[in-house]
């Protein structure tokens, strides 16, 4: 009984929700709050409402109504007259912790470059949570992140969602109940980095050789854990559990729908190619992440649902992001099911989500698209939090999902507009006119004592 | 080439024509003129041979001019892009298209004479897609391949022409800890090869003596000791103020590029009038050379009286200026001193006419559809030596071709 209890257990681990439950869990509890009443604000919800001179209440670190309800007794009223409040911003790329500030050799921990295949890595085994860039992401409204591995293998490892609040350890920021991703990459990189090495790959066609591989040996994978389970509910008593297989259990944990692949991809060609290759494998693609020629395919994508992570205006740095354009973010939003995002990359763009959305939403307007404010907040918003499977828990501000939530000094499309105070799990983490309400990290505490004013 | 396009393609040709011939009228905009007058509302703009002919009310062109409406929006002049290598790298990554560096070109080790102009390719992708943005001018920059001296730049005028070199010679030298693999390891050897190459400048080396200097090389550092503007790269509180000194000791203009700290040694810049050229995004501990790094560096510095531009969005994301300029802004700058800081600051600091609009200007000017420094506007209408620049650069024809829904033949056929 405890064997098949065992095995059963490490069945569940072939699929990796295991894992991404049981070990390394999340330790984060959301900070006692008193219940806040933000008043007469002007809403963008994320679900594509504006509402104006709104009152919101946080309430057991949820959003416990929009409009009008019940104000609980001991309930802090705060004035939001002129302000817009949105959901608080997630960024779905960010390396944030595995390549912290400062930028020094012994902190370059997001790519694990000795092999193409490193699905057993974890991007929260890197995590320095004492990077300074979290603070400063939150100073610009981020409530959430995930952290991924870099670019340059094939399948890089796994990424991890992140509540964007400081602990001694990553465990303590982890976002409960959040998949796993797993970073998978094409194009230049992977084959520029093993290339030179004389190495599979080299090519582009090498990349797509060394996936096919790959995702053969998972298929396998799951069919030996299957037969064993079958042996065991046959009452095989003899029946041996193959060997877990870190590699293979990510992987496997795509085949089966439980890990969310976020997939760096430049070209509209190689998407195409990649969009193929999980249809032979039968998993999905959640994400194409930077997808600089989305543009080219922005009806396909909505097609099958898959989102397309972007920055507003990048382009030119390598051969493959050479066809870069203004209007990507907008084209990809505008097919029906559009799932546009934008993405940082980067620890200066994920405290200025909201400009970069601002950006691709000035160039729509001037190709003719009608992008509104309350529309375009699910790029940094919504549309975030489905990619990496938190939706119907952070996004919007919905009654009942968690008190996430950014009060701005403006619209916040502005260039002039400011986060004033945000909250996470309805609990104020971040406010500008109150130092005691900005985290300094342990590396940041105590420099340039020196210094006289 | 379809209809639409055609008309438009006609209309550019023949204003640049009369433009370029003649004179051009742009009515009822709102004048940000970066001069002591301000900005002005209502205002005409005259523009006859490529200046600014008359700012006033209800002016009168002649018969023949072309017109623009403001229709009351904002017109600034042209901005500067920073310190790039537009029209010198073609794909940072694909590195024979890359010219903004030299590495080892045999010994001896230090090239001052290296000079990126002659490299200079004005039909380069970058320069339209910075240029219909609101950008005029950029600084070609020497980037530090082999040695701390990355060599000779100088302004360019984003306008097509082979030699739009506009201003004087700059020369450029890195410092710090992203340069501590250039000079031996040590900040402290960055100055010591520093001082060696000023004192080989000024004499004739003698046979056997280890130089770091060619004979060009030292004709080219010592003609900078003669106020030669040098661009020197540092964040650090303590090299800006080693960067001050050094310059009096050798008679050099000096600026500061990065100057992540600067604002801490606001007083010692403003006193001896060395600009600023910083990223007003950096407000991250990068390197142990910033952890002073700050978003009110720009409205420290400017408050205590240093000519501040802006640099740091790099080459293929020059037109990333306009934001950095919008935050510096918004964290103290203000709005007016933030423009300032993107034309009329960098053409004093680099000795380049423009940056402003009043009579006898160069007509190097942009009409925004609102303000300027918001990213959700856009620079509708830029005008270089008084021509209409065509709105059109590699990336507006790559959306051109993917903005209809469908086409009836490939998209290879829409062009």
């Amino acid at each position: 009984m405890l064997k098949q209890a065992c095995a059963a257990l490490l069945l569940l681990g072939a699929s990796g929700t295991l894992q991404a439950e049981s070990a390394f869990p999340s330790t984060y509890t959301p900070l006692i709050s008193a219940p806040t009443l933000l008043r007469n604000a002007t809403l963008l919800t994320g679900d594509g409402q504006r509402l104006e001179q709104t009152d919101l209440l946080l309430e057991n670190g949820r959003i416990a109504w929009v409009g009008n309800g019940d104000v609980p007794p001991g309930t802090r009223e705060i004035d939001a007259s002129g302000r817009w409040i949105t959901p608080g911003l997630i960024d779905v790329h960010s390396h944030l912790g595995v390549y912290p500030s400062p930028s020094v050799d012994a902190h370059q921990d997001g790519n694990e470059m000795s092999d193409p295949v490193t699905a057993n890595i974890w991007a929260e085994h890197s995590i320095w949570p004492q990077d300074p860039g979290f603070g400063k992401a939150l100073a610009g409204g981020v409530t959430a992140l995930q952290i991924l591995p870099g670019s340059a293998n094939l399948f890089g490892g796994r990424g991890v969602t992140l509540k964007n609040v400081y602990s001694t350890s990553y465990q303590g920021m982890k976002f409960p109940g959040a998949p796993h991703g797993l970073k998978m990459a094409c194009g230049e990189n992977p084959k520029r980095v093993y290339g030179q090495r004389n190495k599979l790959p080299s090519t582009r066609m090498g990349n797509v050789a060394h996936y096919r591989t790959e995702w053969i040996a998972a298929q396998d994978y799951i069919d030996r854990w299957a037969r064993y389970e079958a042996q065991l509910a046959a009452g095989d008593e003899e029946a041996t559990a193959p060997l877990r297989d870190l590699k293979l259990e990510t992987l496997a944990g795509v085949l089966q729908g439980e890990i969310i692949v976020h997939m760096h991809c430049y070209r509209a060609d190689e998407m195409m190619t990649i969009l193929a290759l999980a249809e032979e494998f039968e998993y999905r693609i959640g994400t194409f992440h930077h997808a600089v020629e989305a543009y080219k395919i922005a009806d396909e994508l909505a097609q099958q649902q898959v989102c397309g992570a972007l920055w507003a205006d990048w382009w030119g740095f390598k051969m493959e992001a050479y066809d870069g354009i203004q209007e990507n973010i907008a084209l990809v939003d505008r097919p029906p099911g559009g799932c546009a995002i934008v993405h940082s990359d980067s620890p200066e763009g994920i405290q200025r989500l909201n400009q970069e959305a601002a950006k691709a939403m000035g160039k729509g307007r001037r190709a003719g698209m009608d992008i509104a404010p309350e529309h375009a907040i699910a790029w940094i918003t919504s549309n975030a939090a489905r990619s990496l499977g938190i939706e119907h828990m952070t996004g919007s501000l919905t009654p009942g999902k968690m008190a996430d939530v950014v009060v701005w000094s403006d619209n916040p499309f502005s260039i002039y507009s400011k986060a004033d105070l945000v909250f996470i799990d309805g609990a104020l983490l971040y406010d500008r006119k109150d130092p005691a309400r900005q985290p300094v990290s342990d590396f940041e505490l105590g420099q340039l004592q020196e210094v006289q004013p | 080439m379809n209809g639409f396009k055609w008309i438009v393609a006609t209309l550019l040709l023949c204003c640049q024509a009369a433009a370029a011939g003649n004179t051009l009228l742009i009515r009822n905009a709102l004048v940000h003129t970066m001069t002591d007058a301000g900005t002005l509302p209502a205002t005409d703009i005259l523009i006859r041979d490529g200046r600014i002919a008359e700012l006033g009310n209800h002016l009168r062109a002649p018969a023949d001019s072309t017109e623009l409406d403001a229709a009351g929006r904002p017109v600034t002049p042209a901005l500067f892009a920073g310190i790039t290598a537009l029209g010198l790298n073609e794909i940072d990554m694909v590195w024979p298209s890359v010219d903004s560096a030299v590495t080892q070109v045999g010994s001896p080790p230090m090239r001052p004479e290296f000079n990126v102009v002659s490299a200079y390719n004005p039909h380069s992708s970058p320069i339209p897609i910075t240029r219909i943005e609101g950008f005029g001018y950029s600084l070609l920059g020497a980037m530090a391949g082999g040695s701390i001296i990355g060599g000779q730049g100088r302004t360019v005028v984003l306008d097509g022409g082979y030699r739009s070199f506009v201003g004087e010679p700059v020369l450029f030298i890195a410092l710090g800890e992203s340069a501590s693999t250039l000079a031996g390891g040590s900040r402290a050897a960055q100055w010591m090869v520093l001082e060696q190459a000023i004192a080989e400048s000024e004499s004739t080396p003698r046979h056997g003596d280890h130089t770091l200097l060619t004979r060009e090389g030292r004709a080219a550092l010592h003609a900078f000791q003669r106020s030669g503007t040098v661009v020197f790269s540092a964040h650090r509180a303590s090299d800006i103020l080693q960067v001050i000194a050094f310059a009096e000791r050798h008679g050099l203009r000096a600026v500061i590029e990065g100057g992540a700290e600067a604002w801490m040694v606001a007083d010692a810049l403003a006193e001896a009038q060395v600009p600023v050229l910083l990223d007003p995004l950096q407000n991250l501990p990068d390197s142990f050379d910033m952890l002073g790094a700050r978003l009110d560096n720009a409205a420290r510095l400017h408050a205590a009286g240093v000519t501040v531009s802006f640099s740091g969005a790099g080459t293929h994301h020059a037109r990333k200026q306009r934001q950095l300029a919008g935050v510096a802004a918004a964290n103290g700058l203000g709005p007016e001193a933030a423009l300032a800081a993107l034309t009329r600051n960098p053409a004093e600091i680099f000795g380049f006419p423009g940056g402003r609009l009043e009579r006898g200007a160069p007509a190097d000017l942009v009409l925004w559809s609102g303000d300027p420094l918001e990213l959700v506007e856009s620079a509708e209408q830029v005008i270089l030596g008084g021509r209409l620049q065509p709105m059109r650069s590699r990336q507006t024809e790559l959306r051109d071709r993917y903005l209809p829904t469908a086409t009836s033949l490939p998209r290879a056929y829409t062009h």
